[in-house]
């Protein structure tokens, strides 16, 4: 072969190509951080779900334990049904209770997974019994705003 | 009156019919160059000969922008986060604009205005000197041992360089942001890797890259085939190659947005 350093040049583009993925994948992306390999399902209800998205993390006591996998609406129970992927190196007992939280005044929604005191613990297909859906600032505000006429009132009467 | 009146509608109507035409001859062409790969990829050496004409000479141009257009991010980036407070948030804002957008659009640009106008001209000058109608006498077919040879090449090169620019992208906003700011390095980091999804944002990126790479391509090579074989024919195909594929990019990657991150 006569082109040895053109071969050389290429060889060099591929590599240097085949580095920057990596370097996106492993650096800049989740991959080594999140191995989606080995995960389990669980299924949890909600009133509501907030501004929750598809992807939002799951963590408990703080850490990342899983992902948010799919959220649909159930006709039957008017609810919303999510599905959470959770990594099987973090198993959770059956009776786990699951809350909508917000990180930070504005930040995105995560749920907040409590771990409970049962002996057995989650399998794949598994329903989180015990939920709690997202506060609605709108509706705090507005029974902040009723229990404050009440109390108006109950002077005024007085 | 009437008659230079009708003239300009019958002009409307050829140029229409004309464009047409051409669109199913390149469609013809297109399937012939996948028809011809086979023998592209058994001589090897060809691919990597193109490979190197429009990948490794457009390395420096390309990693250079990426890391100015970094930079530049990782600049205007921090002046408006920081009216937020959010400066932490500097690597999230780098890293997705980059990989979902700038990266394969940008080098998809610069990959049309560097290897894109070399490979018509050099396929347009190819016919004026009739080295084409010189193969097909000798019975080689010149799809096989001249077009489908660049096709591939500028397919491979494409993701590679689209994934150089946003990785030099990245470094160059870390640079500004981090080294230059100070922004703390591990909030820039660790935000970015949460924030930045390898299956949704990244892979994505290589798909659009790739599909640019086949646009970019198939329009050069067919602007060249079928340029008019006079010096200024050669002109007017290189002028339109760099003119339809950035069009090409700008709209496939509009629709390419709307399939991969509608309603995430």
């Amino acid at each position: 072969m006569q082109r040895a350093t053109l071969d050389l040049w290429v060889g060099i583009f591929v590599v240097a190509g085949i580095v920057a993925v990596l370097f996106l994948a492993l650096k800049v992306g989740n991959l080594g951080s999140y191995d989606s390999s080995e995960t389990y399902a669980v299924k949890a209800s909600f009133d509501n779900i907030g501004g929750l998205k598809p992807r939002a993390p799951v963590k408990s006591a703080g850490v990342v334990v899983g992902r948010v996998a799919d959220i649909t609406f159930d006709p039957i129970n008017y609810e919303a049904s999510v599905t959470l992927s959770l990594s099987a190196r973090y198993p959770f007992p059956k009776d786990t209770s699951a809350a909508i939280m917000t990180s930070g005044l504005l930040g995105e929604q995560y749920i907040s997974l409590d771990a409970g005191g049962d002996e057995t613990m989650l399998v794949s297909g598994d329903a989180l019994k015990i939920t709690q859906g997202a506060v609605v600032l709108e509706n705090l505000i507005g029974q902040f705003l009723y229990n404050k006429s009440d109390g108006a009132g109950d002077e005024a009467q007085q | 009156m009437i008659e230079t009146l009708l003239d300009s509608v019958r002009g409307i109507g050829r140029r229409t019919i004309d464009r047409i035409w051409r669109m199913g001859v390149a469609a013809r062409f297109f399937m012939q160059i996948l028809l011809h790969s086979g023998t592209g990829f058994r001589r090897f050496h060809l691919i990597i000969r193109e490979i190197f004409s429009s990948g490794v000479l457009s390395l420096i141009i390309i990693l250079v922008s990426g890391l100015f257009v970094g930079m530049v991010l990782g600049l205007q980036g921090y002046e408006t986060l920081q009216t937020y407070g959010a400066e932490e948030s500097l690597g999230v804002l780098v890293a997705l604009s980059l990989v979902r957008e700038l990266g394969p659009v940008v080098a998809a640009l610069l990959f049309a205005s560097r290897a894109g106008s070399a490979i018509t001209a050099e396929i347009g000058l190819m016919k004026a000197t009739e080295q084409i109608a010189a193969m097909e006498m000798m019975a080689v077919d010149p799809i096989a041992r001249v077009v489908a040879p660049r096709f591939w090449g500028g397919v491979i090169s494409m993701p590679l360089l689209a994934a150089l620019f946003s990785a030099m992208g990245v470094l160059g906003g870390y640079l500004v942001g981090v080294v230059l700011i100070g922004v703390d390095e591990g909030a820039f980091w660790s935000q970015m890797q949460s924030a930045v999804d390898f299956k949704e944002d990244i892979l994505n990126g290589v798909i659009k890259s790739v599909v640019f790479g086949v646009a970019i391509t198939i329009i050069a090579l067919f602007e060249g085939y079928d340029a008019p074989p006079t010096a200024e024919g050669v002109s007017r195909a290189t002028t339109r190659t760099v003119v339809t594929s950035s069009l090409a990019i700008l709209g496939l990657d509009f629709v390419l947005t709307a399939f991969m991150f509608r309603g995430v």
